[in-house]
This record gives C-alpha cells, structure tokens and sequence, in this order.
C-alpha cells in the first residue's frame, strides 16, 4: 500500500464527506424553495466527489475496505477532515461563506490536480473542477448580496465571517503526507494556493464590502484526527443507519 | 427572504438539444438576473433537461388579457382555407 496516498485521498475524501453531509442538513429547511434545491445540488457534488476518493483509496489501501465502510465505518478519530467542514452550519450568511471559502479553495485545488501524475485523481479532478467552479460561483454571488444587502444581512455575513476566520489557516497547513504527494505530482500543495485563494476571496470581498480574512491565527487538528464536540454529534447522524444495521443497503 | 413578494419572479426558458428552440418550463423567485439564472439552471436541469437557459422578468411579459379571447382568436376559427390541408400530396411524398 502506498500509505500517503492512502492518507491524503482519505482527508479529501473526509473533507468532502463531511460538508456534504453539513450542507445536506438544509433540505428541506432552505430560506426559498429555489435554494432549497441548490443546497442539496452542492451536498450531492460534493458526496459523489467523496465517493470516488473514498473507493479509490480502499483500492490503494487494498484491504477489502469498500467506500461504505471508509465512509460510515470508522472511528471519530480517524476521520482527517478541516475543522471548518464539521462546524455547524450556523445561519445561511455562514453556510454560504464557509462553502464560498472551500470551493474557492477546492477550485484552484482541482485545478492543478487535473495534471497530477496520477490518473484516476487526474480524472476526480477533471470532474470535480466542473463541479467546484459553479459552487464558487453560486455561492460567491450569495456573499456579495448578504454582505452588500440589507442591514441583517450585512451583520449577519460580518458575524460569518468572524466565526469562520480562525479555521482558514488549517487549509493551507502542510504536513509529511501532503509534501509527499506535492513531490511526486500527484496532489497540489495547499501551501502554494494560498496566494491565490486569497486574491479571489478578496475580489468577492470588495464587492461584498467585506474586509478580508486573517488569516494568522489558525486552529489545527482536523488532519490528526482531533475535532470539534460538533464531530461526534455529526457522524452519529451520518453513521446511525450503517452502526444499528450493519451492511444494510437500499 | 420569507416574504417572497418582494423578490421578482422570472419566467424560466430552456433549450434541450441543439436545433430545438428555447420552451417556457416553470418560474422562480430570485433578487436579480443572475441569481435567477443560478436558481433556473439548479431548480430545472437537474436531469440534464437543458443546454442552454433564458430568464425573463415576469413583469416584462405583455400578456393578453383572457377576456379577449373572443376577439383576439375567435375569428380565426372559421378560416379553415388558412391550413394548408387542400392540396394533394403524391403518395410518395409519404407523411408530411
């Protein structure tokens, strides 16, 4: 088994995962009916964008592990996911802005990933890059209208953002694993989008009248496995069907 | 945002296939144009149903008005000579 690899396909898939599952909790609850199919539209990228990580990292990992079980049969600790992905959703301001942050991130992500020397992630990527341009999008028009909008909203999207600013730091956080998988070509590194991430945040910024993130002081841990009391809650929804009937499908 | 009478709604157009024209499929609320496009690309092609999609503000539609309809189609009921049905068609030319 190539065991970074194995590793920095299971955070990505994680990372999917889990906002997925997050941004899915709005259906059926959005502010507008029009929303209320977008949201999900997003959740259900970003769940099949898991899917194909998740299955292709069981067939790295070569142990009989299919995407079901590395998706709904582990342990907190070991799902490697960005805290800023499991953060309650808060009010739609927040959930806006966090997936306007992590699809501008997913985007310049993919993007470089669609040369990576390695096929399959080359051909995730050349998918998701489709997928993470029109959430940046959507959601980037969503923070300009919020945070140039009403006086709620532009205090609603100011509170988002102050909420969101301490877990931005951890996407640009490198470790072993991911300089490992920069030097082979296979996956981008994060550290190296920065720049470029944060001069798109900025654009939408500007219009939105927002001032932009700092990004110094960072929260870590979502990547060794030490999360926030939200992750417990999260995943005993997320994994409540495959715990109490183990191998069921439908 | 509960009070959808302040969002305009828009008159969602899509074109399925190349060669086909753009068809009238539902309508939406959205604040502006281009949450409106978003909004009719997410609400109705979800099943790959479009290749391309208009939005129109309902306002700027010039409907006519129901009570018309007498004066506005009525006549054109009895001028049959306007369908080009009289005419003999070769066998061969098969269904037209």
């Amino acid at each position: 088994m190539h065991a970074p690899l194995f590793a920095a396909l299971i955070r990505l898939a994680d990372d999917h995962l889990i906002l997925g599952h997050r941004l899915s909790e709005w259906c059926g609850h959005a502010p507008m009916l029009e929303e209320d199919l977008a949201m999900p539209n997003i959740a259900l990228d970003l769940i099949g964008q898991a899917r194909a990580l998740y299955s292709y990292a069981g067939d790295i990992e070569a142990a009989g592990r299919d995407e079901d079980l590395l998706a709904f049969g582990r342990l907190e600790r070991d799902y490697q996911n960005l805290l800023i992905c499991e953060l309650p959703n808060g009010d739609f301001a927040q959930t806006m802005l966090r997936q306007f942050y992590f699809a501008s991130f997913m985007l310049l992500f993919w993007a470089e990933a669609e040369g990576s020397s390695n096929a399959t992630v080359a051909a995730v990527a050349a998918k998701a890059v489709k997928e993470a341009k029109y959430h940046r999008r959507h959601c980037g028009e969503w923070v300009i209208r919020l945070g140039d909008g009403t006086e709620e909203s532009t205090l609603r999207m100011q509170e988002a953002c102050f909420v969101l600013e301490p877990y931005l730091g951890e996407f640009f956080a490198v470790d072993d694993v991911a300089i490992e998988m920069s030097k082979a070509s296979i996956l981008p590194n994060a550290q190296s989008l920065r720049g470029a991430w944060l001069a798109d945040v900025c654009e939408v910024f500007v219009s939105a009248k927002l001032q932009a993130p700092d990004l110094t002081h960072a929260h870590k841990g979502g990547r060794q496995g030490r999360h926030t009391e939200a992750m417990g809650h999260l995943l005993a929804q997320l994994q409540y069907m495959q715990r109490s009937f183990p191998n069921m499908t439908w | 945002m509960n009070d959808t009478q302040e969002i305009p709604l828009w008159e969602v157009f899509i074109r399925p296939r190349n060669g086909l024209s753009h068809r009238h499929c539902g309508s939406l609320h959205a604040a502006d144009s281009e949450m409106a496009l978003q909004a009719a690309r997410d609400v109705y092609t979800r099943r790959g149903e479009g290749l391309s999609v208009w939005v129109i503000p309902s306002a700027q539609i010039v409907a006519s008005d129901p009570q018309d309809r007498d004066q506005m189609f009525g006549p054109s009921d009895d001028k049959i000579y306007r369908h080009p049905s009289f005419y003999d068609i070769p066998d061969d030319v098969g269904h037209m």
